[in-house]
This record gives C-alpha cells, structure tokens and sequence, in this order.
C-alpha cells in the first residue's frame, strides 16, 4: 500500500488547508476587498444621482485643476478635485463607473450568449458545422479588436452602442470556443447517453443536460470578462472613439487629464487607479468563483 | 412469459467504419425476446454485446458505427425503417436501456424526481399532478423507500446501489416493452447486486416487460435468464434455455467459458482460462472464429464459417462438430 501513500503525498495541498491564521485572513481579505470594491462600484452607479455631490458635466472655470481634499490648496467641497474644465473628479468618476458597468454588462451579455450557443451547438452537433463555427470562431480571434472599432468609429459614428457592438464583435469567440471544449468534455458522459435514451431531442439535450453542466465555467470567464471589458471601453474612450464628450467615461478621464500630468497629476491618475482597483477586483472573484465552481479544482 | 414475441432481431449487421477500413462488429446476429422474457446475452469483453444493445435502441456513436443490414422488429415493427424523430418518440417509451455505470448515468444538477419525470413528460401527456403520482409510483415498483422524501434527493446524495435503482425507475417510467440492460449489476457490490436482479424479476412479474440482459457474469445469467446466448467476435455461437445451457453446453466456447467460472465444491491450484486472445474483428481469417482457440477442431474448420444447427428445443449451435454424423 506504498503505492496509495505516495498518491496522498504526491497530490496538491488542497488551497487554504494548512495555512496559518494570518495566512488564511489574507486570503480571506482578497475575497472582501474585491467584494466591498465592486459593490461600491454597482451601489454608486445605480444611485448616482443621489451619491454625487456635483453634476458630472458643469464647468466651473474659477476652480479648475483644484487639488484632491487630502492634498494642499484642495477644498472638501471637491474630495478628489476639479479637472480642467473645473469639473469634480469625484461625479466624474462616480458617473463614469455608470458607462464602465453598463457597457462591460451589455457586451458581456450579448458576447456570453451568442457564444455560448455557438459553443454548445458546434460541440455537440460536430461534423461540418463545427468546422466552419470554429474557423469564423479563429478568425475573430485573429482580427484586431482596436482596428474594427476605430472603423466602425469612423462608419457609424462613436456612441455608446458603437462601443456595445465595436466589443461584441469578436468578443463572443472566446466563449465560443470554451463552451465547445467543455461541451465535447461532457457529451461524452453517460448521462447525455441517458438523455438520448429516454428519447430526449439534441436541443433538448443542448440546453437542459449540457449547459447546466457548463456553466460553472462560463461564470468564471463571464467574471473575469468585466475587467477586461471595462479596461477595453477605457481604451476606447481614451483614444477618443468611445463615449463621446461630455459623457464621462473613466477611458476619456484619464485622456483628458494627458497634458496636466506634470501640473495636476490627480486628474489622469485618479480614474486610473479606480480602473485598476475594478479590473483587479474583477479578477480576484473570478479566481476565487473558480476555485469554489470549478469541481476538478475542488477535487485536489 | 407469454408467447408474444416482443423483439426479434434477423441477421444483424453493425459495422464500424474507421480509418483502417470498416469493421464487422456484429456479423449476422438473430434472436428474439418473448414478452416477460429475459434473454442473456454473454460473451468476453469487445465480442459486441454492447454494440447489439445500442443497435437495437439506435444509439451507436455517430458517424462511425452504422447498421448495415438485418431487421429489428418491436412488436412487429422495424425499428431500422424509422426516422430520427420516430425513434425518439419509441425512446423511453416502448424501448429503454440501463447503462453500466450508476455514477455517471445521472445528471449531477437535476434532483432525482427530474429526472424520472422528464420521461414521463416526453412520452406522456399528464397535468404535472398526474407525472408526480407516476414518479412515486414508479419509486415504488422500484422499491425505493420513502419516495416522496428521495424526490428531491440529488445523485450525489445517494449511494451507488440507490442510483441505479433511480436509473431502472428512469428505465420503467413509462412501462416500456423492451429493457435493455447493458450489465447494470457490474459496478454493484455482491449483495446489492443480488438484490437488483432479484427486483428486477419482480419488475418483469409485474409489466410483463422483455429484458436483453447483457452480462459477462453466469452467474448473474443463471439467476436472472430464461434464455442464454452466447456471442464470439460479433456472432452468436449457441443459444439455449438457461438450464439447458448449464446442462448440456455444446460449443467449445461455450464449454471453455463454463470451465472458466471458479467453483466453491471444487479445489484446484490454478483457474482454467482460455488460451489466447479473440480474433481482431478487423481483419478476420476465413472459417471458424474460435478455430484458434478450439479444444477439438476439425479438419475443415478452417475452410468455412460453421453454419448454425438446431440441436434441441430452441437450442442452436453453430459449430461444425454439430454436423458430424455419428
């Protein structure tokens, strides 16, 4: 029974177990900061209206490039400053935080389930249709993102919904071709085989006995999808095709604040740090949703 | 058991087409179930047991296993004549297979209730009362305590002996004529098994239901079989009523396989086994399959396929020594 020891030894600590206690209350802390992050991030963008001390689109040439409060010559009135126009930051960045969700939840939701479909569909049916779902799924995946945007930029305008569409896109074959590999994975389980004894039809099978078996793995793409696609929409607005002025966005606050960088570094500075405190975020609970869905994970 | 025959396959043909070329994987398989009738079909592991169950029911692994040729009547119909659609609506309702393995066969993410009564919702058209009232009662004819209680019950909450009895209420739901069994006892433990089988002939008093019941295990056939028939690489060599078979086995396969079964009255220092390997069905020699593993062949063994003689009472054998005048 040597054998067996040397499995137990040989196979990875499970994580947590084993930690000490200060060990484990950082890793406890990287699951609640991210949390706390991110719901502050949703609760302000809902409630903006009334969180905002300012509208985010008033000028106010008398108080422009004010410092943050915590910084000489900064008023509490303006906690995080004024840019140059004499906006405050903090509006700014809350209203912002509106753009940045909305637009990563839409793309992510359109993305996600035109993805998956194709996924699920090409995985399971095979033959000639997954080739050619696969081959346009290759192709999207080849295709510069920035180039198509910055087209559809110039054809039909930059907008809100340019953006929606400009990551829509492409975005959908990364699902796509992950659902296909986990739909290949589970096809092949006894109980797709059960379903199909029991007369079940492929749609059927398709979307009650695969997708509800894939969809730990899709949560965690979709999670950790936010991030990327809130730093895709600042991309966008900071090289001017995305929400045009004066929405704000945080992309276009950091654009904005370019040329003051030496005099008011806080204008640039401020909405990239909310960029990577969210995308940051974002990740930890993707990695965390992982560990806790993914059950090949749990398993070690 | 009546005399109405429920299923009754002529001439069977399943290849496998691979990249090597198409391979015979059933060659010219025919036998027939009567209704409240178990018919076993044994034979070592690759000899195409499973393939004839999956045949019948059409779900062979798609696109390299077909049926080339040969009929499947169920109740007189020919299930090869029906398109995808038809075959679905006969799927779980007259026709159902259990699978081997409990643990895999369930859908980890439906509770147990679920999943019987989706069968029932496919097949039957009954107010959601009604498909409760049949999923208990179909967890009663399975004898699965408590039933309204296991309603919600995932598979993971149960042990392996209790999902496969939820696989056999899957199976049964909506009464069907036919069960294929696909060796639903291998991944049981000893007692457990001996209890499933013995449920099972209940079953069978109870919905007249035909079984195919596909084993490597005589002694599972001898508890649960009326008929026996014995497959060699992708055909049948002799097929006779359990007790017959025991009795008066006739094939040399047949007998090899007897002799291979360890037995408790008996001391010896090593268990018999055959000698050597079953043929690659790939690329088989002409004459007898078994020639070289044969005990006793005959000159001509190796010329010609041995045709099939009826030698008793619904016993066949299909071994030149059988045409031997003596």
């Amino acid at each position: 029974m040597t054998d067996e020891k040397e499995i137990v030894a040989a196979r990875p600590k499970r994580k947590g177990y084993g930690l000490s206690q200060r060990a484990r209350l950082v890793k406890k802390l990287t699951l609640i900061i991210p949390v706390a992050i991110l719901s502050i991030l949703v609760l302000t963008a809902i409630f903006a209206p009334w969180i905002a001390p300012d509208s985010p689109t008033a000028t106010n040439m008398l108080e422009r490039k004010l410092p943050p409060a915590f910084m000489e010559g900064g008023t509490t009135e303006h906690l995080l400053g004024t840019d140059g126009l004499g906006r405050d930051i903090l509006s700014r960045l809350i209203y912002g935080g509106r753009v940045s969700l909305s637009v990563s939840m839409l793309v992510i939701a359109i993305t996600a389930s035109i993805g998956t479909a194709l996924g699920i569909v090409a995985g399971y049916l095979g033959g000639h249709l997954e080739s050619v779902l696969m081959r346009i799924t290759d192709v999207s995946m080849a295709f510069p993102g920035l180039l198509l945007a910055m087209l559809l930029s110039v054809g039909i305008g930059p907008g809100f919904w340019t953006v929606i569409l400009a990551l829509s896109i492409l975005g959908w074959a990364v699902y796509a071709r992950m659902v296909r590999g986990e739909t290949l994975k589970v096809r092949e389980l006894d109980f797709v085989l059960q379903a199909r004894i029991i007369g079940a039809s492929p749609l059927r099978i398709m979307v009650k006995h695969i997708f509800p078996n894939i969809i730990n793995s899709l949560i965690v793409v979709m999670t950790l999808a936010v991030g990327l696609m809130i730093l895709a929409e600042a991309t966008l607005s900071y090289l001017g095709i995305g929400i045009p002025a004066p929405t704000p966005s945080w992309g276009s606050m950091v654009a904005d604040g370019r040329n003051d960088l030496s005099m008011a570094w806080w204008i640039s500075t401020i909405p990239g740090i909310a960029i990577g405190l969210v995308v940051l975020s974002c990740n930890f609970l993707g990695d965390w949703l992982r560990d806790k869905l993914d059950p090949r994970l749990r398993r070690l | 058991m009546s005399d109405r025959i429920v299923l009754q396959v002529e001439n069977l043909h399943t290849s496998f087409f691979t990249r090597l070329g198409e391979v015979k994987v059933i060659d010219g398989v025919s036998f027939y179930v009567r209704e409240g009738e178990t018919l076993g079909i044994v034979g070592e592991s690759g000899c195409g047991k499973t393939v004839t169950g999956l045949s019948i029911i059409r779900l062979l692994p798609e696109p390299a296993g077909k049926v080339v040729g040969g009929k499947i009547l169920l109740d007189g119909s020919d299930l090869l004549k029906l398109s995808q659609k038809e075959m679905r609506e006969y799927r779980g309702k007259k026709i159902t297979m259990i699978l081997q393995d409990p643990m895999t066969s369930l859908n980890p993410v439906y509770p147990i209730g679920d999943q019987i009564a989706e069968s029932i919702r496919l097949h039957r058209n009954l107010s959601e009362g009604e498909v409760l009232k049949e999923v208990i009662s179909t967890l009663k004819l399975l004898r699965i305590p408590a039933p309204q209680m296991r309603l919600r019950d995932y598979p993971f909450q149960l042990s392996g002996g209790m999902r496969q009895r939820v696989v056999g209420a899957i199976a049964m739901s909506c009464r069907p004529r036919l069960l294929i069994a696909d060796e639903p006892t291998t991944a049981l433990d000893a007692t457990i098994q001996a209890q499933y089988i013995a449920l099972f002939k209940e079953i069978q008093r109870e919905t007249g239901v035909a079984i195919v019941f596909i084993t490597h295990d005589f002694g599972v056939i001898a508890n649960i079989c009326h008929r026996v028939a014995v497959m060699y690489a992708g055909k049948i060599v002799e097929t006779a009523r359990t007790r017959e078979l025991f009795k008066n086995p006739q094939h040399p396969y047949t007998i090899a396989l007897m002799e291979s079964v360890p037995r408790l009255d008996q001391k010896t220092d090593r268990l018999y086994s055959i000698q050597g390997q079953p043929p690659s069905l790939a690329n088989l020699p002409p004459g007898c399959r078994f020639l070289p593993r044969c005990s006793d062949p005959l000159d001509f063994c190796h010329e010609r396929e041995p045709e099939e003689k009826v030698i008793g009472d619904e016993h066949s054998v299909s071994c030149w020594r059988m045409w031997r005048t003596n």
